[in-house]
């Protein structure tokens, strides 16, 4: 007996080994290696000299003036910080606000038709990310679908300014990463037993009542999926705030790819790539904390 | 909010329910018409597909009848979506509110109807003790076992006071001693509640031991209402007869009646006086299905039927008889087993049977 436990684990380690090696090399490696190259100097034309020190880390919170030297928090990146933050969050919130009714319309299609619609909202993934940006760019600039239309119809004298606004990079991403919130909602709500509906609206539940006490609460292992799903790459997305954003309106992503690009500081890039990671997984734990806590506990 | 209703019977009028359209249109409940009095234990009995459901669920306000009316009380609820119907529902699959402790989902209803959190708590662990789960109201309901689930769903059905409860299979579930117990404490949860329970089962025995009055159910239609003892002596149809307890139909031509019962002559040539159901005008020479349960038959010297033993078997209380008429029908008889009686006639002997009197019954095809 104990010889087959013994052969079962060892085999599964076995078996298990290609998955860690994947792992250990392609994650964990360049993790390593940024994190390493966080702590050494740029080198003059890109690059790193082999060489410590803490100037990356430093640069990342605070600037130094080139003429006197004199040290000051560095402004321009808080602001950057604050707007990926900000702008991940309402991504998440307006794509679980799209996606929940139209998760709810496709788990409540009849079986059969369901897998249709699911399809449907997975098309948009099969063009490239680039050429959807450019897409709603052209919607939303001044010329474009929607002033044109707002001016013809005589709404409006002047277009309205949405392209490379803050606006404009919210709604690029919301557009983008709205499959990543309907799908796990979907998966979770097709999961939900519909007589649960019934005995809630039968025990003199409302409609919205029935929504808030009973769909939520157990949709929400497809929120917290979809949440996860949605603001993780929206922190970090550096295609659609360049596009929609037109390059004034920076946000991480664009930050560290500048630092490994035209500003030529890798060290400063890598640290500034390690803040990312730091801020997700930090915003992860308040969130978990957050939606752990029972929801049921606090009503009266 | 609820309609302010002081009686709670229910009654039924011209109710049917067709699914689909065209082609495919299915009366699941067709032209019902029933009256469920205040204050009792209502059945709705009958084969799976018979519509029991779809009527429980018209009764709850879960569909829309595609013609006729409900009236609660007196008061037409024909319109009004479930959560304005002081009628609460206890499903087959108990369908408890799997995020929320054993005591939220008891008091659930409260808290929709908006009651105070002290008389909520009250109402909840009155509730708990009524089904015996104080102990357990901190759990949730999949750290419980069905039984125990079953329980907690009535406690959650009952807690805010509806006029009716309907019941849908609700131990259908359980193990068979399980279901015996729940059995008892239905009925005693009836009688205390005052509540008017509308109890949904595909099993006679738990109809017949549970009910005030049954409604034996069949494609969409209700056959036959009344009590137990009514529905079993006296069954108006051998849909009826069949399907409640075992029965011998028996050939017969009529020969005399008058009004509740009549004089039929049965194949063997005997002629003996059988009920008839006030629904059934049976004209004199019609031939006619008499029933005839096993229990009320017995071997005699000189009885109505003649026929050959062909097996005895053996169930403890009684022996069951199947006897090979003349006209080649098998025909059952049961006999109590008590301690002195004459031995059974052995296979193949020549016997003959009596029918008590009273025990007959006509009914239609
Ligand atoms: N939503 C529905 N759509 C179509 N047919 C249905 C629906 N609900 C029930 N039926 C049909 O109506 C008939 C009666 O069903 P039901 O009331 O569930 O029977 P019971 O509860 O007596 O077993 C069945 O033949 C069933 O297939
Ligand atoms: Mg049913």
């Amino acid at each position: 007996m104990r010889a087959l436990n013994h052969w079962a684990t060892l085999s599964r380690w076995v078996l298990c080994t290609p998955a860690l090696l994947i792992l250990l090399l392609a994650a964990s490696g360049p993790l390593l290696i940024v994190l390493v190259y966080s702590f050494l100097s740029p080198g003059a034309y890109g690059g790193v000299v082999w060489q410590f020190s803490t100037e990356g880390w430093f640069r990342v919170f605070f600037s130094r003036d080139i003429f006197d030297g004199s040290v000051a928090p560095a402004q321009a990146h808080l602001q950057i910080f604050w707007r990926s933050v900000r702008l991940a969050l309402l991504t998440t919130f307006f794509a679980a606000l799209l996606g929940f009714p139209t998760a709810w319309f496709i788990a409540t299609r009849p079986a059969g038709t369901r897998e249709l619609w699911l399809f449907l909202v997975t098309i948009p993934f099969w063009t490239n990310l680039v050429i959807r940006t450019f897409a709603i760019q052209e919607v939303i600039r001044n010329q474009g679908l929607i002033n044109s239309a707002l001016l013809n119809s005589g709404l409006i004298n002047q277009p309205i300014q949405m392209l490379y606004t803050d606006f404009a990079i919210l709604v690029g991403m919301t557009y983008v990463f709205l499959p990543l919130m309907v799908l796990p909602l979907y998966a979770s709500m097709e999961k939900l037993d519909g007589r649960l509906l019934e005995a809630a609206y039968d025990l003199y539940a409302s409609r919205a009542r029935v929504l808030w006490h009973v769909i939520v609460p157990l949709v929400k292992p497809g929120f917290i999926a979809g949440s996860i799903l949605v603001f993780i790459p929206a922190i970090g997305a550096y295609v659609t705030p360049r596009i929609l954003g037109g390059g004034r309106n920076l946000m991480l992503g664009n930050l560290i790819e500048l630092q490994f690009g035209q500003g030529r500081n890798w060290p400063l890039g890598a640290a500034l790539a390690l803040t990312l990671l730091v801020i997700v997984l930090v915003a992860l734990l308040i969130y978990i904390r957050l939606v752990m806590r029972d929801p049921e506990r606090d009503h009266g | 909010m609820t309609p302010n209703v002081t009686q709670s019977d229910i009654e039924i009028i011209d109710l049917s329910k067709i699914f689909g359209s065209g082609d495919e249109a299915f009366k699941a409940v067709d032209h019902i018409s029933v009256h469920i009095p205040d204050n009792e234990f209502f059945t709705l009995l009958g084969p799976s597909g018979c519509g029991k459901t779809t009527l429980l669920r018209l009764i709850a306000g879960f569909e829309q009848p595609s013609s006729g009316w409900i009236k609660l009380g007196g008061q037409d609820i024909t319109a009004l979506s479930p959560n304005h119907r002081p009628v609460n529902t206890v499903f087959q699959s108990y369908a408890l509110f799997p995020h929320m402790s054993v005591a939220d989902n008891v008091g659930f209803g409260l808290r929709m109807l908006g009651q105070s959190r002290r008389q909520i708590q009250h109402t909840v662990s009155e509730m708990l003790a009524l089904v015996e789960m104080e102990s357990l109201a901190s759990r949730r309901p999949a750290q419980i076992s069905g039984g125990q689930q079953q329980r907690v769903a009535l406690a959650r059905a009952l807690a805010p006071r509806p006029r009716v409860l309907l019941l849908d299979e609700p131990l259908s579930a359980l193990d068979l001693k399980l279901r015996k117990t729940m059995q008892t404490e239905l009925k005693r949860l009836q009688a205390e509640t005052g509540i008017t329970f509308v109890f949904v089962t595909h099993d006679q025995q738990e109809a017949l031991t549970l009910s005030d009055q049954i409604a034996v159910m069949h494609n969409g239609q209700i056959l036959q209402v009344g009590t137990p003892q009514g529905i079993y002596n006296h069954p108006a149809e051998r849909f009826v007869a069949d399907f409640i307890g075992d029965s011998n139909f028996l050939s017969a031509t009529v020969v005399q009646t008058n009004g509740h019962s009549a004089q039929v002559q049965l194949r063997s040539g005997a002629a003996i006086r059988a009920s008839l159901p006030s629904t059934l005008a049976a004209a004199v020479g019609s031939s006619v299905t008499v029933v005839v349960r096993p229990e009320q038959a017995t071997l005699a010297d000189q009885g109505v039927l003649q026929g050959t033993l062909e097996q005895s078997l053996y169930f403890g209380t009684d022996t069951q008889m199947q006897i090979r008429l003349a006209d080649g029908e098998l025909f059952n008889l049961r006999r109590q087993n008590t301690i002195g009686q004459p031995a059974l006639p052995a296979p193949g002997a020549a016997v003959q049977i009596a029918i008590a009197e009273g025990a007959a019954q006509v009914v239609r095809h």
